[in-house]
Order: structure tokens, then C-alpha cells, then sequence
């Protein structure tokens, strides 16, 4: 699959009055001689062809408006000015940017039901392409340089009692792509672990397909060890009454930038996406997530919490939240909280919320970043409690609201064991 | 039998205009089974005395001694303080979010004891201890002081007061904002910790009110960060009577003003 497909769609940019007629201050639009086309190109067709040279006159603000190719050459060189690079660091992508990525891709072992069904396949293969499609250079270059893929699907009202885990395993530092597809089909259910370990320098594309009425749970493990860069685009496709709970827990690793998304393309949807990062001294971690709201009647829920400490720690948090004109009756909410731990850290969070219609249930954003709060600590110490240990409930209590989203017990666990381990590294 | 003793303390805070000092030379000598109130006008350094006890980073000590048993409790760190006996009720108790009531009492207990509480008899404690004060048992679930009203804040501090059995309890004004039910409830409490043996209380308040449930055995009247007249209950009748208005005669203005609100 590597036709060059470079619509683009443009819905909603704030200073491009006509593409949407009708558009009333409320934002509503009843009639429906107003009712255009307006689709991710995944959804459909897009609303509008042109080159995706960056606009013909129009500012690239909407975030329907970014380009979308599974070819390589579409997308420029990164110059770190661009708006979805601004944050990061290109000199420490190792090449993942810029380089051929020849590298032997991670190795992928699954384990779980024996009705999971668990395929290596070439480049061909029909359900590669079928959730994603590149948003950025380094997505499209794995795209162009994977030279298999994993497909695993869990079949038609098959109810996993235990959780499929994916372990994908780093043994070398070479620039390298992978690719994996999920598939859940039509009302089946299940937890699926990908599991992020070993030292790799790797552009991920995971497809994430959730046919109709399925309720599908992903979470994202980066565990990897302190020269590991990653760059992982997680797009998901959400059917008719499917639910999908998307969780990124980033614990390891010396660059490591996730980049999910979710897209409605039937009513009923029902989206969760949770995070969980905790960034070191000299750590880079990275998240920017995007719901595309395109249908009616879907919800949406994000909550990132991320915990920062020493030196030159650096977490990113981008949400865009986009309901377009269809989406009526939509309820969406995004947040993301960070705490920072120590002088020396930094945390940028961009919480993005574009709103096409006003037909709808409800939609917020928040965002907020603070220290350790002074009060919270003496009020602990006065009852006997030793700072180390006040510290460490504070924010193991903060990171837990996610960890306890997973709600596989096992996994929560080692999670929190592994907040612990963070907790010790600088003794807070 | 232990004494909390406290000589010419002199406490400053910082502040934009630069320090200010707020206690001029306090002495208070408290032993256990006795219950001291302290009693002044807003502004005269009643709270900063609870909070210099306590180790508040705020307050700065500028000379004089804070002892308990002779100990030095100015070289002792905040956590040091609490589990050496020393338990501050706070006029304002935050709210820590993600920690709940039940890990935070247990962890509490256990740092102060320096062993863990027996769980069976401690659940049983704190759902008794509960019950007495009124506090629902679902707050044990939810986190420490989230979202509780400023009536349920203050049962909660005495809950950890009957709990954690402290040499001395500061309460500083723990009265302030309680209706006359809670004010009995919350009473009841100390009356309680105070029967069950070894504590000294040291009760801070701007209002008579609540001495009418916690019988004082020593009244210190605090004008401008120092004692100005000490007596028996008999003091707190005659407050209750005439204000803090007399002494108003060379306190500064705001002094005045603040005994003029009360």
C-alpha cells in the first residue's frame, strides 16, 4: 500500500468563512443544503483536492488540515520549526527523520488466547493501511521502509479472558520500522498489551481497527532502556457502538514520542485514552493524541497525568480534540496534569479543542502544571509521616487515577512497582 | 507526666515589606492533664503559635526555646515533632489529592507508633472513633480532606487526634465556622482524648463559645504577640463579658480595630 494519496482536508480553519456555510454563531447548521462533505480521508473522501504544498492561502490551523501520505516524499524535511516538532529534539531521533531505516526491527512474540490469531505478513497484505495513514515524516518513513508486518486479530465475538501481550523487543541500535495491526472484529472483546523493551531506535506504525460493537482495551508499555528512541504513531478506527480504551504509560527510554489518534467512523463510539509518563533527568517524552469526532453521537474521554524529576527532564502533552460538523450530540472532555518533582524539568502541554457544531452533549479542556505543593507535604509531616515517605504518596497517589484505569491487576501492579522504582531513583 | 515548655519565643515571618516580627517574647509552661486556652484578637500571633509548634517552614524563629521533656523541638524536623507527641488540629486543614483517609491514617499511625497498627483492631478503631464523631464511613474511601465541608475538615483533625493519642494537642481554632452541633461533637472528642489520660491541650480560639464544652484550667490572653494577662476560667467569663476591648489601651491600631469586629 504505497499509493500516494495526498488529499487534504480543510474543515473549519478559523479564518476560511465559506468552507463552512451556514455557520451560525452558535455554530449550529440545520439545513441541510449545507450538509457538504467533510471527511478525514480515512472516513471518506476528503472535502477538498489539492496539493499538500502547505496551503493555498489558507492558514494550516484546523487540525483536519494536516497532511496526511503514505509516501515518504510527501513530507519535507523537518527543520524542527514545523508545528508537530516544535518540542522535539530532531538531533536525538538518531536518524528516525532522516535516515533509510535499514535496522532489523524489533522482535514481536505474542502470547494469549489460542483464538487470537497472530500473522506475519508482506507489505501487501489488504488490512495494512486499514486504520492508519502517516500524519508525519517519521510515521511515513517506517511506512516506506517496513519490510513485514505483525497482524493479530481477535475474531468475531470472541471474549478474551486473558489479556493478548505483545512483547516487542529491541536488540540493536540501528534506525529501524515496524509495523503491527490490530484487529478486533465485529463484538469481541479484549486487553491487548504491547509491551516496549530492550534498546531500539524505531518508528512504529501500529493500526488499530475496532469493528462494530467490539470493546477493545490497547496499552502501550514503553519500558525500554535508557537509549531507546521510539517514535510510535497508534491510529485507531472505531466502529458502530465499538468501545476502545487506549492507555501509553512511558517509563523508559531516552526519546520517546507517541502519537495516537482515534477516529470515529459510526455513531455510538466510545473512546477512553489515558496516559501515564514519568520523565527522568535528561528524558524526552512525548505525547501528542488526536479524537476525530466525524460522526454523531460518539464520546470521548482523555486524562494524562505525568510526574517529572531532574535535570532537564522534558514531557510533552499535545491533545487536539476535533468534533466536526457531523459529529452532533458528541461529548468529549481531555485533560492532562503534570507535577514536577525537582528544579530542572519542564513540561509543555497544549490541550487543543476544535468545535464545528453546537449540537452537542458537552465539550472541555483543561490542563494544569504545578510542584509538589508545600502544604500537601507539612500537613503529611505534622502527622508523623517522613517527607521521603509523604512525597512518594502524593505522587503515587496523583499517578494512580491512571493506573487504576487498566483494570488488569496484574499489570496495575507492576505498574505501580515500577512508579515506585521511578520514586527511588532520586529518593523524592 | 511531660511539659511542654515554651520561653521568650520570638517568631518573625517574611513578608514583601520585609520580616515582620508577630511573636515578641511568648513563655508557656503546659503539662499533661492540663488544658490551657488561649484567647486574642485576630492578628495578635495566637495561630503562629500553633504553627511554630508545629514546624511550619513559615515561621522563623528568631531567639527563645520550645522544649518537651527538655528535648529541643526547634531542632527537630516537622515529622520529628508530630512523632515525639506533638499534634497540631489545623484551622485549615488542605486537602491532598490521591491520598486517601484510610492509607493516610494507617500510614500516619504507623509512622508515629513505628510499628503498623494490628489491622483488624485498627479498622475497628477508626470506624469507632468515626462513628463517634459523626463522619460518615464513606469518607474513609475518599481522599484526605477532598472535597469534606469546613465542619467535616475539623472532625476529621480530631478524629486523628483520638486516633494518633498525642503527649499535647494544639487546636487552633478548631471552633471557627462550626455550628453548635459540630462544636459539641468536636468537643466531645477532645473531651475524650483529654479523659483517656496522658494529654496536655493547648486550645486556641478568638470565641468563649467553646469553652463552655472544654473546661479551660489556665486563660492566656494574647494581645500584639504577647501574654498579657493570664488567670483561671474565671478570665474566660469575664472576655466573654467585656471583650477584648481593655486591652486595647497601647496595642496598635489594628489591634483596636480587630477587638473593635470581635
Amino acid at each position: 500500500m504505497t499509493e500516494i494519496t495526498t488529499e487534504k482536508a480543510r474543515i473549519g480553519a478559523p479564518s476560511a468563512q465559506p468552507f463552512i456555510n451556514g455557520f451560525t454563531e452558535e455554530g449550529e447548521s440545520l439545513s441541510p443544503i449545507n450538509a457538504n462533505a467533510s471527511k478525514a480521508p480515512l472516513a471518506g473522501e476528503a472535502v477538498k483536492r489539492h496539493s499538500h504544498g502547505g496551503g493555498v492561502g489558507i492558514p494550516d490551523s484546523s487540525r483536519a488540515g494536516r497532511l496526511t501520505s503514505y509516501n515518504l516524499a510527501d513530507f519535507k524535511p523537518l527543520t524542527g520549526l514545523e508545528e508537530d516538532w516544535r518540542f522535539t529534539p530532531l538531533k536525538r531521533l538518531r536518524g528516525l527523520h532522516s535516515e533509510v531505516l535499514a535496522g532489523a526491527a524489533p522482535t514481536v512474540t505474542v502470547s494469549g488466547p489460542d483464538q487470537v490469531t497472530v500473522e506475519t505478513v508482506a507489505r501487501g497484505d489488504k488490512r495494512i493501511g486499514s486504520a492508519g495513514i502517516p500524519e508525519d515524516r517519521v510515521s511515513a518513513n517506517a511506512w516506506e521502509n517496513f519490510s513485514e508486518a505483525t497482524v493479530l486479530t481477535i475474531p468475531a465475538e470472541f471474549e478474551a479472558d486473558t489479556e493478548v501481550t505483545v512483547v516487542i523487543e529491541g536488540t540493536s541500535t540501528e534506525a529501524a520500522a515496524q509495523h503491527l495491526v490490530i484487529v478486533a472484529e465485529k463484538f469481541s472483546k479484549a486487553v491487548v498489551i504491547l509491551n516496549h523493551q530492550g534498546s531500539a531506535v524505531v518508528s512504529e506504525n501500529i493500526e488499530i481497527v475496532v469493528e462494530d460493537g467490539a470493546n477493545l482495551t490497547v496499552v502501550s508499555l514503553q519500558e525500554w532502556n535508557d537509549d531507546a528512541v521510539h517514535a510510535s504513531s497508534q491510529q485507531a478506527k472505531i466502529g458502530r457502538d465499538a468501545k476502545f480504551k487506549h492507555v501509553v504509560v512511558s517509563l523508559g527510554g531516552d526519546l520517546v514520542r507517541v502519537t495516537p489518534s482515534t477516529r470515529f467512523t459510526a455513531p455510538g463510539g466510545e473512546a477512553e485514552m489515558f496516559g501515564l509518563y514519568f520523565a527522568d533527568a535528561g528524558q524526552h517524552l512525548e505525547q501528542r493524541l488526536f479524537v476525530d469526532h466525524a460522526v454523531a453521537n460518539c464520546t470521548s474521554n482523555v486524562l494524562y497525568k505525568g510526574a517529572l524529576q531532574g535535570r532537564n527532564a522534558h514531557a510533552v502533552w499535545v491533545g487536539d480534540v476535533l468534533i466536526r460538523k457531523e459529529a452532533e450530540g458528541t461529548d468529549s472532555y481531555e485533560a492532562n496534569r503534570n507535577l514536577l518533582l525537582t528544579d530542572g524539568a519542564r513540561a509543555d502541554s497544549v490541550p487543543n479543542l476544535e468545535i464545528e457544531t453546537g449540537l452537542i452533549k458537552g465539550a472541555g479542556h483543561a490542563s494544569a502544571t504545578g510542584r509538589l505543593d508545600d502544604e500537601h507535604l507539612f500537613y503529611l509531616m505534622a502527622r508523623g509521616i517522613p517527607e521521603d515517605v509523604a512525597r512518594r504518596l502524593v505522587v503515587r497517589g496523583f499517578l494512580h487515577e491512571i493506573i487504576q484505569q487498566i483494570k488488569v491487576p496484574a499489570l496495575e501492579e507492576r505498574l505501580t512497582e515500577a512508579v515506585e522504582r521511578e520514586l527511588a531513583v532520586t529518593n523524592n | 507526666m511531660s511539659t511542654l515548655e515554651i520561653k521568650d519565643l520570638h517568631v518573625s515571618i517574611d513578608t514583601e515589606q520585609g520580616t515582620k516580627e508577630i511573636l515578641k517574647g511568648v513563655s508557656l509552661t503546659i503539662k499533661t492533664g492540663q488544658t490551657h486556652a488561649i484567647m486574642g484578637p485576630n492578628g495578635s500571633g495566637k495561630s503562629t503559635l500553633a504553627s511554630t509548634i508545629a514546624g511550619h517552614p513559615r515561621y522563623k524563629v528568631t531567639s527563645g526555646t520550645i522544649t518537651l521533656d527538655g528535648e529541643d523541638v526547634l531542632a527537630m524536623t516537622v515529622d520529628q515533632r508530630a512523632r515525639a507527641g506533638l499534634f497540631l488540629a489545623m484551622q485549615y486543614p488542605v486537602e491532598v489529592p490521591g491520598v486517601s483517609m484510610t492509607n493516610f491514617l494507617r500510614t500516619a499511625k504507623t509512622a508515629i507508633d513505628g510499628e503498623a497498627p494490628k489491622l483488624r483492631t485498627w479498622t475497628k478503631d477508626v470506624k469507632a472513633a468515626m462513628a463517634q464523631l459523626r463522619i460518615d464511613a464513606d469518607f474513609a474511601e475518599r481522599n484526605v480532606n477532598e472535597g469534606f465541608s469546613g465542619g467535616e475538615k475539623k472532625r476529621v483533625e480530631i478524629l486523628q487526634l483520638e486516633l494518633f493519642k498525642p503527649k499535647f494537642a494544639i487546636l487552633d481554632e478548631t471552633d471557627s465556622g462550626l455550628d453548635v452541633d459540630a462544636l459539641k461533637v468536636v468537643s466531645e472528642g477532645v473531651n475524650r482524648a483529654h479523659e483517656a489520660g496522658n494529654m496536655g491541650t493547648l486550645l486556641i480560639t478568638h470565641y468563649t463559645r467553646i469553652l463552655r464544652y472544654i473546661k479551660p484550667d489556665f486563660v492566656h490572653v494574647f494581645v500584639d504577640g504577647q501574654v498579657v494577662e493570664e488567670g483561671g476560667p474565671e478570665l474566660a467569663d469575664r472576655l466573654e463579658d467585656e471583650g477584648y476591648d481593655r486591652y486595647a489601651t497601647g496595642a496598635g491600631a489594628a489591634t483596636i480595630a480587630a477587638a473593635a469586629q470581635a
